[in-house]
This record gives C-alpha cells, structure tokens and sequence, in this order.
C-alpha cells in the first residue's frame, strides 16, 4: 500500500521526523486558503503515486496569492503518466542548503533491514548507486536488535554529511527506521533530505509503502489507502476481497491461484493478445463467488472476450462448472467465454457446461489452446456485431 | 528417498481444529502420512478423528514427539505458533497460513537463525510439500502425481500442479514437491531446495518454477552454475505484469527494474539453465532431457 507524498509526511511526523508544515487541499479556494496558513512562499505539489511530479510541471512555487491560483488550477486534474491528480499539498518553502537522500528498506535477499544514506540527494537514486556507489552508504541493521545511535552516526559521517548536521543525519536516520519498524513498513524514503540554512535536517519529500497484511495493527491506518486516486473496479474488487489488478488489454482473465493468473497472463500475450486484467479467484468454486468475479471482470467496458483458466487442485472443475453455469443464468454476459477446466474432475466439468449449453462458452482443454482461442474470439469481436 | 517428508515424518498440526486444518490434516492422513497431533491452545485433550490435540508445542512435544509441524493458524498467530514449534525441538515447520506481516516473517527468520538453527520452515504462504508414495504434508492435490525422479520447487501452487500434471501425463513422477511459497520474506528458498535435491538420489531433474518479485531466481541461477550436477528445468511467470503492481502473492511485484520476469529468465539461462516459455514448454523441455537421459517412457 502506497502512500501519497503528505500521509508519509504525517507518519514521519508521528515519529519525530522534521517536516515543513503544510495543508492537503482538493481545490483552488483552498490552495489559497491553506497558502495564507502556512505563510508565503509556498510550493504547489501534485499528490499522486508516481515519481517525476517536477518534471511533469506537478510542482510550482508561488511568492503570492495569483500565483497560488495560477499553479493550484494548472496541477489539479493534471494528468501525470496515468495519474489524476485530485489532491495537493501546499507547503511552506524551504531555503536549502544541502540536499541528502535517506532510506529504510526490507531487503528481502539479505533478510534484514536496509539503510541508505547519501549526501547526493534530490536525484534519481538509482544513478547515484550506479555511478558513484561510494556516496551511497548501505547498511545492514539486524532486525532483533534495531538501529542504533551509534550506527546512524557513522552511517552520517561515512556518507560525508557536514560535521555540524551529523547528529541531526543520525537522528533523521533512527526516527526513519522506527517510522520502518513501528508502521510496518516495507520502505520508507526521504528524497531529498533537506538541511536548511539554519542547519536544521528535515525531510522534503516522502515516500512509504506499507504492509497490506499487518493493517490489522494499525487501524489509523486503514484510511490512509489512496482510493480517491485508484482504480475505481480495483477499489471495489478491493472491498470484496478479490485480488483484482486492471491493465490495458481487451481479454478479461479470470483463474485461480496467483501463479496461474500471472501465467495465463503471458500465454495470453505470448499468443497475440492483450490481457484486460489479473483476477485470482482463489479455491473458490460456488458459484457467488464465480459471479462476483465475473461480475468484476465485466466491470471494465474494454474486455471484448473472458479466458477463465481452472486447474482444479482442491477444488473440483465439476463444481466450478455447476458454479459458472448458475452465475451465467444471472449474469447472461454478452461477450464470448472460453472456459478451460483441467485437473480434478476435469471431464465432468466439461460435460457439464456442454449439456448446460451455454451461449457463447466456448471449452478448452489447454492453456495454450485457450489463450489462442481467446486471443482470436476477442479480434473476431472488433469486426463482427460488436456485442 | 525423496526430501523433506516421508514414512518417517511425525506430523503435528497447529489449527488442526479448524475447518480449513480439520479438512486437510485428515486429507494427509488418508494419503498415509503419519500424523500423531494436533495444537490449539485451550483444547488440549480433545480428539480429531483420534488425533490426540494439546495446548501447546512443548506438550505435544512431550506426549507424541512430532518431527514436522505444519501451522494452519491464522496469520496473526502464526509467527509465534512457528516460533514455539522451533523452541519445541521440531525439525521441519511447514506453515501453509496466507497473509503474515512481513515484519513477522522477517523476524521469525532472524530468529530462527539465531537461536534454533536446527529448525527449517518452509513457506509461509505456500502449498507443503508432497512425496509422492510416502507422505503428503499440505494441500498438494495428490493424485496428480505419482513417484518418480523429478524433483519439483516453486512459489506457486496451482502452477505447480499444472507443471507436474504435463509431466504426469508424459509418463514420469516426482521425487518431491515442495513449495516454498509466495512471501516475501520464506523460510527456504529455492537455493535450499536445490541443496537437498542434489543431495537426494532419487532425484534425477530439478523443474524451478519461479515468479517475479525479489531476487530468488537470480540466486538460484548462480547457485545452479556453482553447486549442481543435476538438469534443471525453469519457468517464470509474470512477464506481463506491470510495475509496481502486487499480482497476488505479496511477494510478486516488480519494483522499478529489479525482480522482472526477464531479468529473472536472463539469469537462468545465461548459466545453461533451459527455461520454458509456457508451463507446457516447460514440461516438455523437462520430458526431453529426461527421454534422453534415462531410459525411454513407459
């Protein structure tokens, strides 16, 4: 769970990160408002999950009220790389002295936490790691002891930061691991780190991930997920429990099991098509679950034809058959179906949904033979009636 | 010989009085797995089809002395249900239990590490581990596999059945099936399993079915062009998801350029690691070494 650039900044906060103090507003009234709260001059930024916002013209500075205008009503509805943005955060400008980069990560190859420190910030990381290695400092923190003073403190003078503002680096750096630690974070990132002129760290930007699976310990939390900004059949899907993600494709994919879904997705492209969605329905096979998940595939007006790949472990293709054929009677979808269904009681379900004989279902006994019956139903769909 | 689990497992069940770890214990059991317990605090003394249930690891620990765990209980109690089985003496933990904080998985590794070395936990998140002929610990479906000299290791399990269902129908079978699972921080990962199967004798040809997300792969790839003398066959799913999309695992996300399926298959193959490019190529692939090596198919 991604978190817009201000929630991370409010995390930070909770913890004794220094930030500037600002206001999210939705509209241009009050961006004007929120710039007299926080005083002139004021930075205008973009809220949406995706990196770039300066370059996509998603962050202005303004000296005074026309300005804050001018820049509030350019930013809101901008479209960065596929993001509305709906929200901003107006803040109080920072003079900047230097710019740092500072991170906590969960580095899921060594098992342990990881810190990064630089005094190369407010750029693209990446490069920094790849041209000049040496100014990124990278460590290791043992998860069951934590980070200490001390190691924060070194991190901050090997890295190179000013003498005066170690201290403040290190306690930037223990804060941002207890922002890690104490909100189940799987990253937290600040880019740049600021130290102002008067010598103050403080952190300008923000980025943080949070666990999906620990939001039952942080119940102030749970608001935090960005759905104003996501998808709206991702959000519902998100609601009802069913791991739903959207993409750009015409070919509705719906199977169980992750693996399989991220497979089918390939056979699908492998075979010349585009697939509309990843859908896993798990080991469900009743059919109001089988509905719900059509229901949701449906949702999306783009999808011209519906794979849906069963291989029946636990669950049996018999009753995934009897579910799909009740779903059907209500759903009555109007665009072609190619069910495989393979895998416990694989020919029971198929003699089911043949006597069944549904409109427009059309059996497969393959994964590869499905994906290029899909890919050509949902090609003949363009140029016949169009449903 | 199989790996992991056999005629001498022990098993013991942690939600063993759950629906979902009534159904499976007892489904484990029909295939002939030995399982002498179950665990669930506040129901010690119980029964489950005449599977004797204790409060807590230690106990049954004492009563039945069980070599395998395998963890059913919800995720919120599942870091310290594995924990407790490891402080118990048990060898191998197998916890099937989806959706655990990272944070906990990240510190029962740690821990793990540290004070019980001689525990090994496979998954979480992930389907258990089947012997085909000797002991099925899981939800593996069992009927679709028979023994043989393919040893099976992947992150997911549906399409591990699918993998070895093309295999089965070529007429070979599998050592063992192991499923390490879907999170991002397992207790083993691919490069453990290789460790055994190489070891193992009645294992002739690894098939690897990895996914994106992490860096597992790429290890394994390295590992393989090291240490094994064994045929290993790959697949990778998820060269069409996005970035920064979870594709349901929470250990399948692709994030920026790292843990693309690509990046993953480049890996394997730049060390003479055949991948296949459909889980059916994949199986074939693994059918045709195999034709080639030992004698021909029945």
């Amino acid at each position: 769970m991604d978190l817009l650039e201000y929630q991370g900044k409010q995390l930070f906060a909770r913890h004794g990160l220094r930030v500037s103090s600002g206001r999210e507003v939705t509209t241009v009234e009050g961006a004007v408002t929120a710039a007299a709260e926080v005083g002139y001059p004021v930075v205008v930024k973009a809220q949406v999950l995706i990196g770039g916002r300066g370059k996509a013209g998603g962050v202005k500075l303004a000296a005074d009220e026309a300005e804050v205008r001018e820049h509030a009503a350019n930013i809101l509805g901008m479209d960065i790389r596929g993001h509305v943005v709906r929200t901003l955060w107006i803040e109080h400008a920072s003079d900047i002295a230097a710019e740092y980069y500072a991170s906590v990560l969960l580095d899921r190859s060594a098992k342990k936490p990881l810190v990064m420190f630089s005094v190369e910030g407010g750029v693209d990381i990446e490069e920094v790691a790849e041209r000049t290695p040496e100014k990124l400092i990278r460590h290791h923190v043992d998860p069951l002891a934590g980070l200490s003073r001390e190691e924060a403190l070194k991190m901050a003078s090997d890295g190179g930061a000013d003498a005066d503002v170690r201290e403040g680096v290190a306690d930037a750096l223990v804060a941002l691991y207890e922002v890690w630690l104490q909100e189940d974070a799987t990253l937290a990132e600040i880019n740049p780190l600021i130290v102002t002129p008067e010598r103050e760290v403080r952190a300008l930007d923000s980025k943080v991930s949070l666990d999906g699976n620990a939001l039952y310990r942080h119940p102030e939390n749970q608001s935090l997920s960005d759905s104003e900004n996501e998808d709206p059949i991702e959000r519902r899907a998100k609601e009802e429990g069913v791991q739903y993600v959207k993409l750009d494709g015409d070919i509705g994919i719906l199977g169980n099991g992750a693996g399989l879904v991220m497979s089918t997705l390939d056979v699908v492209a492998q075979a010349g098509g585009s697939p509309a969605n990843f859908l896993d329905a798990g080991g469900g096979s009743n059919a109001e679950k089988i509905k719900q998940a059509v229901d949701l595939l449906l949702a999306n007006e783009a999808v011209r034809a519906v794979l849906f790949n069963i291989f029946g472990g636990i669950t049996r293709c018999d009753e995934v058959a009897q579910g799909l054929i009740a779903a059907f009677e209500q759903i009555k979808p109007s665009v072609p179906f190619v069910v495989r269904l393979d895998g416990t009681n694989d020919a029971e379900g198929r003699r089911l949904l043949a006597e069944a004989g549904l409109p427009n279902v059309h059996p497969a006994k393959t994964m590869n033979e499905a994906a290029e019956m899909v890919v050509a139903l949902a090609a003949g769909a363009g140029v016949g009636a169009g449903a | 010989m199989a790996v992991l689990v056999d005629e001498s497992t022990r098993l013991a069940v942690a939600g063993i009085t759950g629906r979902e770890g009534t159904f499976h214990t007892l489904n484990n059991r029909a295939y002939g797995t030995n399982v002498v317990g179950g665990v669930t605090p506040g129901k010690g003394g119980q029964d489950v089809e005449g599977i004797p249930v204790f409060d807590s690891w230690a106990e049954a620990m004492a009563a039945v002395a069980p070599n395998t765990a395998m963890i059913f209980v919800p995720p919120r109690f599942a870091a310290d249900s594995i924990l407790e089985a490891a402080a118990a003496g048990v060898e191998l933990v197998i916890a099937i239990t989806e959706g655990i904080p990272a944070h906990d998985e990240l510190r029962v590794y740690n821990v793990l590490r540290r004070d019980h070395p001689g525990t090994r936990l496979i998954g979480p998140n992930c389907p258990g581990i089947l012997s085909p002929g000797r002991a099925n610990v899981g939800i593996i479906p069992a009927s679709f596999f028979k023994e043989g000299n393919v040893g099976v290791v992947s992150r997911s399990g549906t399409l591990t059945y699918q993998i070895g269902n093309e295999i089965a129908q070529a007429g070979f079978g599998c050592s063992t099936i192991v499923g390490i699972g879907g999170d991002p921080v397992p207790g083993s990962s691919f490069v453990d399993v290789l460790e055994l199967f190489e070891a193992d004798e009645q294992t002739e040809l690894i098939v690897l079915s990895g996914e994106i997300g992490g860096s597992a792969e790429e290890e394994a790839a390295e590992y393989i062009s090291e240490h094994l003398s064994k045929p290993v066959v790959a697949y990778i799913a998820g060269f069409t998801a996005p970035a920064g999309k979870q594709m349901g695992h929470a250990g399948a996300i692709v994030s920026g350029s790292a843990g693309t399926a690509a990046a993953k298959a480049d890996a394997l193959e730049e060390r003479g690691v055949r991948v296949g490019r459909t889980p059916t190529e994949a199986a074939q692939i693994a059918v045709e070494v195999l034709g080639g090596a030992s004698a021909p198919a029945p």
